[in-house]
Parts: C-alpha cells; structure tokens; sequence
C-alpha cells in the first residue's frame, strides 16, 4: 500500500489546492461581482495542480531545495518508483508510455462509439452535441497520444542511451513534464461530465467562449499540456548539446536524435502561441474580453495563432516518427543509411518551412486573398524535404538483405501509408482543390493517413523495436505479425474508403448525413470494428511478454547504435562502462567502422573534432 | 541542477554551462510567446493608441523597471565577487523596485477601468499585455525572495551562485520584455 502513497498524497494535496485557489478566487469575484463559476475554477485548478505535483514528490525531491534545504531524489526502487516523481529518464520513458497508452486505447473506444453512430444515416447512439464532444474529446486524446508518446515516451527513454548519456540534462525538469500530464488525463475524462465541448479540438471561437464549462476543463488541460510539450522540448535540446559521450559528433549522431532534436525545436517555440491562444480564449470566458467579437476583434485571430502552433505541431508529431522508422530500416536492412546528411538538412528544412504554412488551413475562412498563393506554394514545397526523408528510406533498402521481423513491417508500412498521405495533401495545399474539400471526410482520411498510417504506425514499430531494451523480455514475433498484417489491411480498407464520402462532399463533424453516402459509410464503419479489434493480440502479446515472455538478449537485433550496447534493460546509470565513440552509427558492411568502444576515460575528454 | 544520481559525468559540459543553455531555451521559447502577445494588438486595435492612456505613469514604471535592471546586475556582480552583504541589499532593492512596480500596474488598472474596462478592445489588449507581464514580474520578485531567502544568513555565496545569477537572468528578461511591450502599447500613433 505504501506504494501508493504518493499518488495519495498527490490527490489529498490537489484537494486542498483546489479549496485555497476557489476561496480566493470566490473572495476577489464577491468583491467585484462578477460572476463566480469559472473564475473559481481557473484559479482553483491553478492550485491543484501545485498540490498535486507536490504530493507525488515534487516537493521532497526539488521543491525543499528552493528553501535551501536537502532534498531527496532516490531514483532506485522496484515497481513503486513508477508511481512517484522519479527522475530517472528510463522510468519517465516507460511512465509516459504506458500513461499514453490507456489515453490511446481510451480514445480509440471513442472512436468506435463515432463510428457506430455513422455506420447509417440517422442518429443511433448520440445526440448531436454528444456526438461532438465525443469527437472532440477523440481528437484533443488522440493528439496528446501523437505528440508526447514519441517525445515523450521513447526519446525519454532511448535518447539519452543513444548518446552515451547517464540521463538527460535536466532530470528534475523531466519528471516535472510527465507528472502534469495526469491532470490533463483528469481534466479531460471530466468534461463530458460538466457539458463537455462540441468544438472539436481545434475550439475555434466564438463557439469556444460560448460551450458549457466542460469546454473551460478542455482548455485548461490542453494548456498545461502545452506546459509539458514546452518543457520536454527545452530538456532534449539541452541533452543532445550537452550530455553527448566524447567522441559522438555531430556527425555520428543516430538519426532518431537529429529527429527528436528537430521536433524539440519546434515544441520550444511554437507551443507558446497555442498557450496564447487558449488564453485569450480563457480572458474572453472570464473577463469579458473582446479578442474575438466586435468592435475590434476577429475570430481569424485565434485561426492564425492556433495553427501557427497547429501546424508545425504535426511536425513535432511526425519528425519524430521519420526518425524511428529510417533507423529501424537502417538496422533491419543492415546497410548503412542512405543519404544521411541529407535527411539531417531535410529535417533542417522541414523545421523552417513548418512556421510558414500554418495558414493553408485557412483557405476558406474569409482570409486576405492575397495570401493564398504565398501559401499554396510554401505548402507545397513542404513536400521536397519529406520526399528527401522517402528517398533515403527507399535507398536504404535498395538491395539489402531484409530481416523482416515486426519492427521492419511497421517501419515500411509507415513508408507505404505516408505516401498517400502525402500525395492526398497536395489537394488541400492546393487552393483552388481545398475550396472543395475543406471540411469534409477528405481531411479527415488525409489527416488519419499521416498520423495514424505514419506517425501511429512508426510508434507501434519502435514499440516493438525497443521493447527487448525497455523490458528486458522478447515479445511474440507470430502474434506480432498477426497484429500488424491485421492492422496493416484494415487501416487502409478504412481510410481509403473514407476518402470517397469526402471527395463527393461529405461534411465532416456530423452526426446525421444525407443517405446517399450510406454504404460507403458502413464499410468504413465495418472495417474501422475490424481495425479497434486489431489492437487485441498487440495488448495481448505486450502484457504477457512483458510478463512471462523470454529473457531478451542485450542486443536482440545485431544493431549497432549505443542503446543495444548495454543491458537489457539497462542499469541505472545506463553503462557500466563509459562508451567512447569512434565512428559511424551504422558502419553496416564496413569492418573498419566501429560506432563505439567501452572503457574508462578520463573525466573530462573532450568530444573528437567539433 | 543535473545529475544528482549521477557522481560520474561522460561530457564535458559542467553544470553552470548547462544551466545557463537550459535558462535561455526557456527564455527563447517564452520571447516566442511575448512576440504572439505583441502581434494580437495590432490585429485587435491596429496601431491607434486612446488620449486617456497613462503616459506619465507609462513612463515611471518603464524607468523603474529599468533602474531595478540596473541594481539586479549589481546584485549579480557583488555575488561574483563574494560580496554578500552587497548581493544582499541590491537583491532588496530590486525586489522592492519590482513590488512598487506592480503597485503602479495595479494603479494603472484602476485608472484603466474607467476609460477603457476589458469589454472594449483597448483595453482587451491592454488589460491582456499588462496582466501577462506583471505575472511575470510577480514571478521574478518570489524567484528573487527565494535566493534572498537561500543567502540570507550566510556571510557567503557558496553554492547560490548560479542561484543569484539565473534569478538576475530572469529578471532582465522580465525587464526586456516590458522594453517591448511599453512603446506597442503606449507610444504608437
């Protein structure tokens, strides 16, 4: 029981923030005479979340250092150290992962309950603002899945060892941004509860400062996991400048961590203006203030600094994503990884051209024509980069001699659904094609193809790539397979199928449609069942390898960057010896390149050649 | 900051370095959310500046600002040199520059709501740029109460070092920052 202390403590400490944050805000509203509800519930969660994270141990471990006094970080422990605020990358890692996986499963239910309700015409499950909030809620979920599981999840945990790092820079820090993901998780399970929200997870105004409170919850929650994107992003950039082992150059860096250093960059920068935007959002429910409705505001305000985060937040998503799946096919096609430096500059190039496009979502809001173009064309250059990233997929497994075990197969099925994702979003950078399919089933198959044909699939492919690293135990290689032909097939009979309903003009966040769309609508629903169902022999097969699969080798897949150098799972402090690195990450075919040796250095070597 | 599970380090970066490099991503990354704050008042009320806005007060409270900028690098310097008595009181008289600062803020809101209460645009945009920096600046007093609080009864710096240093760093952001906001909100035509 004592192992459940801090989460405990956490909920008793959050209560009691909540009491101090609603009474004063309850004594400045009595003063002012405004209305009470939402002020008290901004400022009492405000409070909470304070308690909170000092209840689980935020308090113990950084919090008395803030008064001078000693603190205790005690990073060791059995299975309870996952419960408490623990500042060991590798725990953060799992504690994300698993954390996002209850999300993703969550919101996948959600999904099925949608597509009940479309598999015909007529209202069967929902009203038509249940409806809604249950697409929201699917949405804003799902997003969280897509942006912290690789960010968060894995990074945390492979990123320093890829590195030869003992942990990240700011271990501290790095709990801080998992430990605020649970009120979001809260936050969002409580808002149907209190009206929920029918915007969808963009909450374009003025619909947003009009919804019930669970629409403030929603708002509230995507801030403070704004809060953790922004941390996350400052943690990784500063790991990978700064806790690199001697000898790994910039040079010699494992694709994923130019990935992930890509990625960070933006959630560094562009989160700050969603934070902004839900602000004003926020202002304008509590204070009456006018960024939106007349004389003065405009509702296009919140449009340009939503997607400017919105955006390039998808290249946080998918960045990442690119990343795993070249890495996985680099080491499973066993050949060096083609056009490595190039992909680096692709990255580069992706992370500068994302800031400049967020407005095509914007080709149909009234927007200044004038705009239009400059847009259409940036949009579309967007394409060359990530054509870049294909190639070196493609001349990576040019002639090699495959092993085809389930990381490869997620890995190339990422290449295979990325590509109609892709070709798709020409017509919505396209203006005079977007005009069309703005706002029907189109976006949304072309939106699925590539986060959930790209990015969730390069999740579950590094899922199983690194699950001998992570858990020390192999998982089934047989119901891998199943999982993935399974999922694979249905996936694509789903969303292909639901680009036909969009390209006739299917509106998209409807619970009723006109009949004639009908059939395709019941295959998509059929085959969306088939793909939730899909899911069973992975949950499956992750738990019980997990528990009783088979002791895992250290190095299961022959790969030669640093994190299959050690232990499975690794100690505590990563290496027993410290690596050294004298040459490529994927001297594949080549005797003479070796990417590291172990050994004890001097304290302070310094880093060869940069 | 790092690696207190850690006693061995394979880098070669010591913690002061990697502190600073962490305290300005965190700075770049909260510029990028003043620039979103500085762009919603031209979108709002364009370049127009109303007659009643407080440009006396508006000047006051820029110079304040500037001159407790002015004793946050003193404080600094004096933490360098060892001098913690003169650390001490350059760390107070900031901090007092900077509660009088939001004092003033609040005077200004009081004046504010006559004229233009959050229900117009201006003072959506005002009462918005205003609020966003004095909770930054009420965020850089208590940073400052802490480290006053950490060297308060010692006669050394000691491990405060860099305690003193990023709490002046903030500081001087917090202080830049007003540097962008003052002439967007009360200066243009």
């Amino acid at each position: 029981m004592a192992a459940f202390m801090p989460l405990v403590r956490g909920a008793i400490y959050a209560a009691i923030g909540f009491v101090i944050g609603a009474g004063i805000s309850l004594g400045i509203t009595n003063m002012t005479g405004e209305d009470a509800q939402e002020p008290l519930i901004v400022l009492g969660y405000v409070f909470a979340v304070i308690g909170w994270l000092m209840g689980v141990g935020m308090w113990k471990a950084w919090g008395r250092n803030w008064f001078g006094k000693s603190t205790d970080l005690n990073p060791s422990g059995g299975w309870e150290r996952y419960l408490r605020f623990n500042i060991d990358h590798k725990v953060i890692g799992i504690q994300y992962i698993t954390s996002l996986v209850v999300v993703f499963l969550l919101a996948g239910i959600l999904a099925m309950l949608m597509r009940a309700e479309l598999a015909d015409s007529g209202q069967n499950v929902f009203t038509k603002t249940t409806y809604n909030t249950t697409m929201s809620l699917h949405g804003i979920m799902m997003v969280a899945v897509a942006v912290a599981t690789v960010m968060g999840g894995f990074s945390n945990f492979v990123l320093p060892l890829m590195i030869g790092a003992e942990d990240v820079a700011f271990p501290r820090i790095n709990a801080l941004s998992f430990w605020v993901i649970p009120p979001v998780v809260v936050l969002l399970l409580l808002s149907p509860l209190f009206g929920g929200f029918d915007t969808g997870w963009t909450a374009y105004p003025p619909l947003s400062t009009q919804t019930p409170v669970g629409g403030l919850l929603f708002e509230l929650a995507f801030l403070t996991f704004g809060i953790s994107s922004i941390l996350g992003g400052m943690n990784f950039i500063a790991t990978i400048i700064t806790q690199r082992a001697p000898g790994m150059t910039w040079g010699r860096l494992p694709i994923f961590v130019w990935s992930v250093l890509a990625a960070s960059i933006i959630s560094l920068t562009a989160t700050q203006w969603v934070a902004y935007g839900l602000l004003m959002i926020i202002f304008e429910r509590i204070f009456n203030m006018v960024f939106f409705s007349p004389p003065g505001g405009n509702a296009l305000l919140y449009q340009h600094v939503f997607w400017f985060y919105s955006h390039p937040a998808v290249y946080i998503m998918i960045l990442p994503a690119f990343g795993a799946e070249l890495e996985i096919i680099s080491h499973f096609s066993r050949k060096p990884l083609f056009a490595y430096r190039w992909v680096v500059r692709a990255f580069a190039l992706i992370v500068a051209l994302s800031f400049v496009v967020w407005a095509h979502h914007l080709f149909t809001s009234g927007m200044g024509e004038s705009l239009h173009g400059p847009f259409m064309i940036l949009t579309e250059l967007i394409s060359i980069p990530t054509g870049i990233v294909f190639l070196s997929a493609l001349g990576t497994l040019w002639r090699s001699k495959l092993r085809l075990k389930v990381p490869l197969l997620f890995a190339l099925g990422v290449v295979f659904n990325f590509t109609i994702g892709g070709l798709t979003g020409i017509f919505l950078a396209d203006v005079a094609t977007d005009i069309a399919l703005q706002d029907t089933y189109f976006v949304v198959a072309h939106f699925h193809y590539t986060i959930m044909g790209g990015e969730i699939f390069a999740i579950f492919a590094a899922g199983y790539y690194w699950f001998p690293k992570i858990t020390g135990r192999m998982y089934n290689e047989t119901l891998g397979r199943i999982h993935f032909g399974l999922m694979f097939i249905l996936y694509n009979i789903t969303f292909l199928a639901m680009f036909i309903p969009g390209t006739v003009g299917m509106n998209r966040r409807v619970a009723e449609y006109p009949p004639e769309f009908e059939s395709m609508n019941l295959i998509v629903s059929i085959a969306a069942f088939g793909l939730g169902l899909s899911f069973l022999p992975w949950i499956y097969n992750m738990l019980n390898s997990w528990i009783r699969g088979k002791k895992a080798p250290d190095n299961p897949w022959d790969a030669t960057t640093l994190e299959w150098q050690t232990t499975s799972p690794p100690p505590l402090e990563n290496f027993d010896e410290f690596p050294v690195v004298t040459g490529d990450p994927y001297g594949y075919g080549d005797e003479t390149v070796t990417h590291a040796r172990f050994g004890k250095p001097a304290h302070s070597a310094p880093a060869e050649g940069d | 900051m790092t690696h207190e599970h850690a006693p061995r380090v394979n880098h070669r970066f010591d913690p002061l370095t990697i502190n600073r490099l962490g305290l300005w991503l965190f700075l770049v990354s909260d510029a990028s959310f003043f620039i979103a704050l500085l762009s919603s008042r031209f979108f709002v009320v364009g370049t127009s500046t109303p007659e009643e806005v407080a440009q006396v007060l508006g000047l006051s409270l820029t110079i304040l600002l500037l001159l407790s900028s002015l004793t946050a690098y003193r404080a600094e310097a004096a933490a360098e040199h060892g001098d913690v008595h003169g650390a001490k009181r350059m760390l107070l008289a900031t901090m007092a520059m900077g509660i009088i600062f939001v004092f003033g803020v609040g005077f200004e809101w009081h004046e504010a709501f006559k004229h233009f209460p959050p229900s117009t645009a201006f003072g959506t945009v005002l009462f918005t740029l205003t609020g966003v920096h004095v909770t930054h600046v009420l965020t850089g007093v208590l940073t400052l109460g802490f480290v006053y609080f950490r060297v308060r009864n010692t006669d050394s710096i000691g491990d405060n070092q860099w305690a003193v240093e990023g709490a002046v760093k903030w500081w001087h952001f917090v202080d830049v920052a007003w540097v962008f906001i003052y002439p967007t909100l009360y200066l243009l035509k």
